[in-house]
């Protein structure tokens, strides 16, 4: 039986929308999820703000946005698995009543009008020390890291770029029915083959956007989500795996991932099996991410990923309908909270279009770093 | 050299200043723990497997196995816009740590997971050298 709920959704405008500051969007996060749960700015006791890239983003926030009395605020970080940490805090404070209505927010303003997205996360000053390292060799950004873990992947298992593709375009298929999807013109495998390589083995259509936007969620308790304007979308369990140093051979996390630890103790939790799972809102900064994490999960055996996913399951009408969205490769990319948001629309039955009939278990995972930080939460729209 | 070595240059700090005062006497310095008798990498202050403070420098056998390798199309700066693709590459070391390189003496597409490698040093500059791997003999 779950004691806290989700009760309120935020999510603004995405992509390139220009001249505004992460601490604005955050603004309008927050109050687009105060006036969806039917909660005022007075209501809440609790704030949680997602460390990101933006020095906006840190504890003083809550001055710029004018939440007096608090009993619970911090910013904190584990990248993209954040969400599902915030969540297991939040629901913590709740029950043990240091807080009642927890507002968590992540919005983030990379984008500059003329700016690539590949310039939108450059450093300004050259790195020192062991940080420079990496730029001597040509290193730069995430886009290589994950190149080179999926390239162990396709070396150990016989991995395609085709069967990363088959990600890409059953994400694209779902983000063509998402009014909020920064992508939604058709992709077909020739045109996700054809994309150039950013990174090989990674073509442009196995990237993941960047964003400007923010999404604000509000969490309370299940017997006051009850009595508020949405229906409520219950937290069963969560599960949270750092598997950590990448730079020692005996350690692989790329391959095997925190979502194998995480998974199971959110599976646990909520007193389910993996194979009950309705919806699948996976973190996706790539597609081969998507991938593992599913392997990680248990739908399918270790290295078995490419095939998994290469007979469309994952698309509108699949048997495992995943991110549903459109998720960071097609609809938005703000880390975590695009899964989160996602999940939660599913969860409530709000998807329109793309809505799947059958949404008592969602599944919505988090990923940060190198594959090295990973959390899980699993909600659903009834109390147990 | 510098004159036309365009890609950017490690920039030492005080913790990894012996690391790349090693390359240019053509040696690989890597960390080693008095205390646990293991290595480590990236360069620290503790040892990262017992933290440890009783760390020393010493040579690296300069033996590795490819681990996995990226292939670069997109210019990131403007010194590499000629290299591309160029490959980056993760290296596993005898001595149980995996480091970032690019590998060179092969093609891009004779690369493989698994091969054999020995560190070579490229002497980019008065006192610029940049530690990379070429297949071993």
């Amino acid at each position: 039986m779950s004691t806290v709920a989700i009760a309120g959704l935020g999510i603004t405008q995405m992509g390139k929308v220009y001249g505004r500051t992460a601490t604005d969007f955050a603004a309008e996060a927050i109050a687009l999820a105060l006036e969806d749960a039917g909660l005022t700015k007075a209501d809440v006791d609790g704030l949680l703000i997602h460390s990101n890239n933006t020095p906006e983003m840190n504890p003083m926030l809550q001055m710029s946005l004018g939440f007096h009395d608090l009993n619970v605020l911090c910013a904190m970080s584990a990248y993209g698995s954040t969400s599902s940490s915030m969540i297991n805090y939040a629901s913590h404070v709740i029950d043990s009543k240091q807080a009642e209505v927890v507002v968590m927010v992540y919005a983030d303003a990379p984008l500059r009008q003329g700016g690539s997205a590949g310039a939108a996360y450059a450093k300004a000053r050259p790195a020192q020390g062991m940080d420079s390292f990496n730029a001597v060799h040509g290193f730069y950004g995430a886009n290589v890291g994950y190149a080179l873990a999926a390239r162990r992947h396709m070396e150990l298992f016989g991995t395609t770029s085709e069967q990363f593709g088959a990600v890409a375009v059953a994400q694209r298929q779902w983000a063509m029915m998402n009014e909020r999807a920064q992508m939604r013109t058709p992709m077909s495998l020739e045109d996700h083959q054809a994309s150039r390589w950013v990174v090989e083995p990674l073509h442009l259509l196995d990237c993941c956007l960047v964003s400007n936007g923010a999404v604000a969620v509000i969490m309370t308790s299940a017997e006051r989500a009850k009595s508020l304007r949405q229906p409520p979308v219950y937290v069963l369990g969560t599960g949270q795996a750092a598997p950590g140093d990448s730079k020692r051979t005996d350690r692989e996390p790329g391959i095997y991932t925190g979502a194998t630890k995480s998974g199971a103790q959110a599976l646990g939790a909520a007193g389910v099996s993996i194979n009950d799972i309705d919806v699948l809102e996976i973190y996706d900064c790539y597609t081969y991410t998507v991938l593992v994490t599913l392997e990680d999960y248990g739908f399918c055996a270790k290295g078995e990923g490419g095939s998994f996913v290469e007979d469309g399951k994952l698309a509108p009408g699949g048997s495992l309908p995943t991110n549903t969205g459109g998720g960071q490769l097609s609809s938005y990319y703000m880390w975590g909270f695009t899964p989160l948001a996602e999940g939660i629309i599913q969860a409530r039955g709000q998807g329109g279009e793309r809505q799947v009939d059958k949404h008592d278990l969602v599944l919505v995972s988090g990923n940060g770093g190198f594959l090295n930080f990973h959390g899980t939460i699993i909600m659903s729209p009834r109390e147990s | 050299m510098t004159d036309t070595y365009n890609k950017p240059l490690p920039l030492p700090d005080e913790a990894s200043q012996p690391f790349f005062d090693g390359l240019v006497n053509d040696t690989l310095m890597l960390q080693h723990c008095r205390t646990c008798d293991s290595w480590m990498w990236p360069v620290t202050q503790r040892c990262r497997n017992c933290l440890s403070a009783d760390v020393e420098w010493a040579s690296s056998s300069g033996r590795a196995t490819l681990y996995s390798f990226a292939l670069v199309h997109q210019v990131y700066h403007p010194g590499f816009a000629d290299d591309v693709p160029y490959n980056v590459a993760f290296v596993d070391l005898d001595e149980g740590v995996r480091m970032t390189t690019n590998v060179v003496g092969v093609e891009n597409d004779e690369l493989r997971v698994g091969m054999k490698l020995i560190a070579t040093f490229e002497h980019v500059g008065e006192g610029q050298v940049i530690p990379k791997f070429k297949p071993a003999a």
